[in-house]
């Protein structure tokens, strides 16, 4: 067989499950989607003493609308799920957009919105994507929870705040300001293959088209999902000129990414590509603010 | 002595209980524990999609599920679509347009074309790629398999 043997739980309730994490501390591993830790564990580079399987418990799969325009999607509601929602088409039209470039059909078939987030691969889209539409994650363990934002909960390559007995169980999307516009721009070697370089574009302007907030964020050149924090330097108060917009990608590219130099592709290169796709996604978001 | 759990899964309308370790993977267990040899096992790490299954109607990589996964759940294989004599219209489609060589990989497309074409009947050709952009094929650079496909709508709108 290929995995190394492990304990195997399947708790059918949140309060099972966060009983069962809370006994078995760092030999426990919760098992969403299996997208990427299944694979890891067919290669045995992971080797979790125990899976906590979360697939049966029924209350950690929905999407439901907040009162204020928003969304509360539940860890465990599938890619595909999300990716067709008319709900989340309707309040988030860039997240079905960004959703349809991860993997593959049978893999969003199985793979999971709040796995994604907890796996914290520095070239998956959901993390990027949680902290360019400033999501804050409900995280919970036996007898507590708390509220995390989504840029403080990436410490590193697949490294977040989350401790062994806790769970991500919900991901909450605020709504989008007035006068918002989203784009997603990446560069990757065939459909589906994970990016050289990616950028998610959120912007609001004002009536007098004046930008009022600009969330960029990169992945897939850094560790974890990057928020610049050039662009709102350069472009909030102000009028969004394609020179100001060249700047900021000229910025980026230079002094807040740190790509890495693999058999895909070099560092120039990858710099390249952000300088490239931030231009294109300010200009397409600035254009569908408007 | 390793963990066994008991499972009743539902495989082509037949169900079965076996003792399982957890860590057996779908497809090992479709093809060692059940015989049922037509889910093809290419990379075992879910990239090439040649042990594609459904899993309740859903088009899933046998290879990234385990076996446990499936209590309570209905698997279909390759071995459910169709009989020499009497071939599901997605095979024909692909018999009449050359759509495989080796046959490798063809399981996996046939799977995930059942689930895709009952969802999207009518697919634009940039869909159908979009579609089986998860299924490797070594041999015949996809294009004959694309044809087949829009054979396959036509064949499957008529039926």
């Amino acid at each position: 067989m290929k995995p190394a043997p492990f304990e195997y739980y399947a708790p059918t309730s949140v309060e099972e499950a966060l009983a069962t994490l809370q006994t078995l501390g760092y030999d426990g591993k919760v098992l969403a989607g299996g997208q990427s830790l299944i694979p890891a564990m067919n290669f045995r580079m992971a080797r979790p003493a125990a899976l906590v399987d979360l697939n049966k418990v029924n209350e950690l799969f929905y999407i439901k609308p907040t009162s204020d325009g928003g969304l509360a999607i539940g860890t465990m509601t599938r890619d595909s799920v999300v990716e067709k929602d008319p709900l989340v088409a309707e309040r988030f039209p860039i997240v079905p957009y960004v959703v349809k470039h991860i993997a593959h059909p049978q893999i969003r078939n199985r793979g999971t919105f709040g796995g994604a987030i907890a796996h914290a691969d520095p070239a998956a889209q959901i993390p990027a994507l949680s902290v360019a539409l400033n999501a804050r994650f409900l995280v919970r363990k036996q007898g507590g929870e708390r509220w995390v934002n989504a840029e403080d909960f990436f410490m590193g390559p697949f490294m977040t705040v989350l401790e062994p007995e806790e769970m991500l169980a919900e991901v909450v999307l605020p709504p989008m300001a007035k006068g918002s516009g989203a784009s997603y721009q990446q560069v990757s070697r065939q459909k589906g293959g994970y990016a050289q370089a990616a950028v998610i574009s959120v912007v609001v302007v004002d009536e007098n088209k004046r930008c009022k907030d600009a969330r960029v964020v990169l992945f897939s050149v850094g560790e974890t999902p990057i928020l610049s924090q050039t662009a709102p330097k350069i472009l909030v108060g102000n009028v969004p000129t394609a020179e100001a917009i060249a700047e900021v990608a000229e910025k980026i590219s230079k002094e807040e990414v740190d790509p890495g130099t693999d058999i895909h592709g070099t560092a120039e290169y990858r710099r390249h590509l952000v300088k490239v796709l931030v231009r294109r996604g300010l200009t397409e978001a600035f254009e569908r603010a408007k | 002595m390793a963990q066994t759990v008991k499972i009743k899964v539902t495989v082509n309308g037949k169900q079965y209980e076996r003792e399982v370790e957890p860590r057996l993977l779908l497809s090992d267990f479709i093809r060692h524990d059940l015989g049922l040899t037509g889910t093809h096992v290419g990379c075992e790490h879910g990239l090439c999609g040649a042990c594609t299954v459904l899993m309740d109607g859903e088009a899933v990589r046998s290879c990234t599920i385990f076996a446990v996964q499936a209590d309570g759940h209905e698997i279909q294989t390759v071995e459910s679509l169709g009989t020499p004599d009497n071939l599901h219209p997605i095979q024909q489609a692909f018999i009449e347009k050359h759509a495989l060589q080796c046959g490798f990989c063809t399981p996996g497309f046939l799977m995930t074309l059942v689930d895709y074409l009952g969802d999207n009947p009518n697919p634009t050709e940039e869909e159908i790629r979009e579609a089986i952009d998860g299924n490797f094929c070594r041999c015949t650079g996809y294009f004959n398999i694309i044809e087949a496909v829009k054979l396959a709508a036509q064949k499957m709108a008529s039926h």
